[in-house]
């Protein structure tokens, strides 16, 4: 890519940026959130297209209308949130759209389809059923299905967007494998992530982006996570959270019992008990998928628990709304932003009172005030660094870091006695994780109690009082913040240590 | 591929409606909101003058347009026909925008009319003496309650057992258009003498008054625009208000846009859900109510003539956006109005009207099909596929 610039009505997105991806060669892609990481790889895979600059393939002058021509240049894209149809299986997920076919009237070969899946999954150590119905796989298998799909159409270039953030470290592991991989078979991987360690344990070369310009170019022999971090964000970042030693107060939170079932029907919670005290952070420990997820929509009135307690302050509320939680001061950061937690079509304001709109002084009966909102907006904006060029833009325009922003500015910024958050900072920059953790550690100085839910073992480990983990909608072990280490957590996360 | 990942995208993310971005915009995008539309007419016309070739010739396109034109606007008949026609559009563009707004489809603003109109009829040929200012207030409230009655049903069974509106409201205009032919032939409501389903003439107090009898021109007398078309326009700001200004509207657009992200800001979806259903059968019977206290004076099978059902390609047009429906009622009554005197004055029949809001619609409905003919550029979100933690 050479000289690429894209803009965005108020913002630069990518500013004259090179960069070269060899065969065989695996590229980290680095900076902080609304680099234009997501909109240069999108130029490179066609969605935008660039305003300025050019796309080079084998030396040749290239233009993409479309990903139909990127794909016929060779180049796949694993985008981050899967794009599979659930009740399809993974054979026909992979050819959809570009299925082999037999006969005149071209009916689908699915025995070839099934066949060619099939070569490809042991060529590349994908393993994987291609009969398995989709809906049925983990995560990572269904990242797997994405990649297949990007090799079955002869990717030679593959873009993976923040592929690691929804992954447990087994499976990361795994994903490294692959990608090792696909390396070796002379495939050009670009990837880009927030985790510094990943970077450094599997780019052969780091390109490091700020406010749409690259910055420079490192090998990982030469760097560290410091300097990483300096060179994306500018200044020097603490990686280490400082706090004091908690000192909890009375009890906020307590949970006797909770026994919750999933749409499903399956048990996701099973008895759980615990306390959540003021002035100390409790984190959830757990692969992701083992009640926590039920276990936070109980507590912040989501859900009807099917048993059990929940008490906050002393008072039941095992049955009340959200509402209810909100307006008694419960701070929630949802596991999964842009299904719960954002409303995408609407502005940088509105979605800033999502769940206070309804109290003064964002509104005065049943008039919203608007101008307030807006006010208020702009105020997050500022104090929590929120990329966006204004309070009356999309949400959706806004990258998928800055999206974080909000939400943690938004639950952040008012009075809390109680913070439940799940996964609070999946997919932002290093830069803004050390300010939302400093964040949590100063809401627990004032006072609040915390609960974090994270399948993020250094999260845990860095923020945690007390750490609790959750196997099979239990909670199987209870440690104490400072004496925990990440292999103990992990067998106990892995149910082989009770 | 990009075929692929919409189909995908769609079965991936079925709690959060795709089309209801497209057919109410939340942003003021211009493309999407002004330009689109009047570039989906400009085009319709200009398919419609190709029809008039192949029939009629080359020569008729200017006369018979200029007809057109003439017929809907060319003086105070035409425009007080036009607006006259507009009103009861706007009523019922308006019910079903708000739908669109909240993320409902509800196609029964027609069955809405007829029982709107119908409990307007009853009132207003009842309570003989009573003054007009009592009158014709409790004609219209009873419409607006009749036709919410006929909103609440489906919003109910959405609400509550999560049957799909585009189903019970389809329905449900049967069932009304039932109703209405088994009330109209009840002694009380038929009128005398008659055997056939029609109903007695509403009371002088309970008719909508005409509003341009005090111009001073020729021909005064013949001017049927209505008080109606003022409670239209107003109607239509208070809507605005509601969508645009009012928590109430927030969370009918945030139930729209993202059900899930509305329960988790302390939402309550479906009494919502019940609530826009309840408001949009209710302005679809102040629509109904409109034509039996108005023009009509009486109720008789098929008197909402399909108006329900424009409103919907109307609602398409205006953008789901209140004031855009005001301006493609005016639009639909334009034509209406002005295809009459044009196929009086020409050899271009009305049919051709048809035609060309159909072909509104269908520019309408594929924005990248008119961005393509006039290379507009933009909606690159709307090919956007990346969407994830880092979007
Ligand atoms: N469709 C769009 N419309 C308008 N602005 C956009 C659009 N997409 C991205 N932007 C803007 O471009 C900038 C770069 O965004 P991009 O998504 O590329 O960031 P990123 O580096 O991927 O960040 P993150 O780490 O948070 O995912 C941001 O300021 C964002 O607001
Ligand atoms: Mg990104």
């Amino acid at each position: 890519m050479r000289n690429v610039t894209k803009r965005f009505p108020g913002v630069v997105a990518n500013d004259s940026v090179d960069l070269t991806i060899e065969s065989g060669e695996i590229l980290g892609l680095l900076g902080e959130n609304g680099a234009g990481k997501t909109t240069l790889m999108n130029i490179l895979y066609g969605l935008y297209s660039a305003d300025e600059g050019e796309i080079l393939v084998d030396g040749a002058v290239t233009k993409f209308d479309d990903p139909g021509d990127a794909i016929a240049a060779g180049i796949g894209m694993v985008h981050q949130h899967f794009m599979l149809v659930p009740v399809f299986d993974v054979t026909e997920n992979v050819v959809l759209g570009v299925e082999p076919t037999v006969g005149p009237v071209g009916t689908i070969d699915m025995t070839e389809a099934r066949r060619e899946v099939q070569e490809i999954s042991t060529q590349y150590r994908l393993e994987i059923d291609p009969s398995a119905t989709v809906e049925d796989l983990p995560v990572g298998i269904q990242q797997r299905i994405e990649i297949i799909k990007v090799l079955f159409r002869d990717a030679e270039i593959i873009v993976f967007d923040e592929p690691t953030a929804v992954l447990t470290p087994q499976e990361v592991e795994d994903f490294f494998g692959i990608i090792n991989g696909l390396k070796e078979s002379g495939k050009g991987i670009i990837f880009i992530t927030h985790k510094l360690g990943e970077i450094l344990e599997i780019a052969d070369r780091i390109a490091v982006l700020r406010r749409g310009k690259v910055v420079g170019e490192v090998v990982p022999a030469e760097a560290t996570e410091e300097q990483l971090a300096e060179m994306m964000v500018g200044r020097p970042v603490d990686l280490v959270v400082e706090k004091e030693d908690a000192d909890p107060g009375e009890v906020v939170l307590s949970v006797t019992d909770l026994l919750v079932r999933d749409d499903r029907q399956h048990t996701a919670v099973d008895r759980v008990s615990f306390e959540v005290r003021s002035g100390e952070i409790v984190g959830v420990a757990g692969v992701q998928g083992n009640g926590q997820t039920e276990l936070v929509e109980a507590l912040t009135g989501l859900t009807v628990p099917l048993s059990g307690m929940i008490h906050l302050g002393g008072e039941n509320v095992t049955l009340v709304s959200p509402r209810f939680m909100h307006r008694n001061s419960v701070a929630h950061v949802p596991e999964d932003r842009q299904r719960s937690g954002l409303i995408l079509d609407f502005d940088v304001a509105e979605n800033l009172v999502l769940n206070s709109y309804y109290d003064e002084p964002y509104s005065h009966g049943i008039r919203m005030d608007w101008d307030y909102a807006h006010q208020h907006a702009d105020q997050l904006i500022d104090q929590y660094d929120i990329r966006t060029p204004s309070s009356t833009v999309k949400v959706s325009s806004l990258s998928g870091g800055n999206q974080q922003k909000l939400i943690v500015a938004r639950e952040f910024s008012r009075d809390t006695k109680l913070i439940i958050a799940s996964q609070p900072t999946r997919g932002i920059d290093v830069g803004s994780i050390e300010y939302v953790h400093a964040r949590i550690v100063a809401e627990r100085d004032a006072g609040a109690a915390v609960l974090i839910v994270s399948s993020e073992l250094d999260e845990i480990l860095a923020l945690s009082d007390r750490i609790l983990v959750m196997y099979r909608g239990r909670i199987v072990a209870e440690v104490t913040g400072g004496e925990a280490t990440a292999t103990e957590l992990g067998l106990y996360m892995a149910g082989l240590s009770t | 591929m990009s075929d692929e990942g919409t189909e995908a995208k769609e079965n991936k993310e079925p709690k959060e409606p795709r089309w209801v971005e497209r057919v109410a915009p939340k942003n003021v995008d211009w493309s999407s909101l002004a330009v689109i539309p009047f570039l989906a007419v400009f085009s319709a016309l200009v398919v419609g003058a190709v029809f008039i070739i192949f029939t009629e010739g080359l020569g008729s396109v200017l006369p018979a347009y200029g007809a057109l034109l003439r017929g809907a606007f060319g003086g105070w008949n035409s425009i007080s026909e036009t607006l006259l026609v507009a009103t009861p559009l706007i009523f019922a563009g308006l019910a079903v925008a708000l739908g669109f707004q909240a993320g409902l489809f509800n196609i029964g603003a027609e069955g809405q009319m007829t029982i709107g109109g119908l409990t307007a009829v009853i009132v207003g040929i009842s309570f003989e003496g009573l003054p007009a200012v009592i009158h014709l207030p409790l004609a219209l409230a009873a419409g607006f309650v009749g036709g919410a009655l006929w909103g609440f049903i489906p919003g109910v069974l959405r609400a509550k057992t999560g049957a799909h509106e585009v189903i019970t409201t389809i329905m449900l205009n049967f069932i009304a258009f039932r109703i209405l032919d088994y009330i109209l032939k009840q002694p009380f409501t038929q009128a005398e003498g008659r055997f056939d389903p029609i109903s007695k003439d509403v009371l002088e107090s309970a008719r909508l008054p005409r509003i341009l009898t005090w111009l001073p021109v020729e021909g005064v007398e013949m001017l049927r625009l209505n008080l109606g078309f003022i409670l239209a326009l107003a109607v239509a700001w208070i809507v605005y208000w509601i969508l645009f200004k009012s928590t109430i509207g927030f969370e009918f657009r945030a139930v729209g846009a993202n059900p899930d992200a509305a329960k988790y800001g302390g939402m309550a979806v479906t009494s919502a859900i019940i609530l826009v259903m309840v408001l949009a059968g209710g302005l679809a019977g102040l629509g109904g109510s409109n034509e039996t206290l108005g023009v009509l004076g009486r109720a008789f099978p098929g008197f909402t003539a399909q108006i329900g059902f424009d409103a919907i390609a109307l609602a398409l047009l205006g953008r789901s956006h209140p004031g855009g429906v005001v301006l493609s009622a005016i639009l639909f009554g334009a034509l209406r109005v002005g295809g009459r005197a044009m196929q009086v004055e020409t050899d271009v029949g009305i049919d051709l009207i048809i035609i060309i809001q159909a072909l509104i619609i269908v520019f309408v409905a594929a924005p990248e099909l008119v961005r393509a003919i006039y290379r507009i550029k933009g909606g690159e979100e709307a090919r956007q596929l990346t969407r994830g933690w880092s979007t």
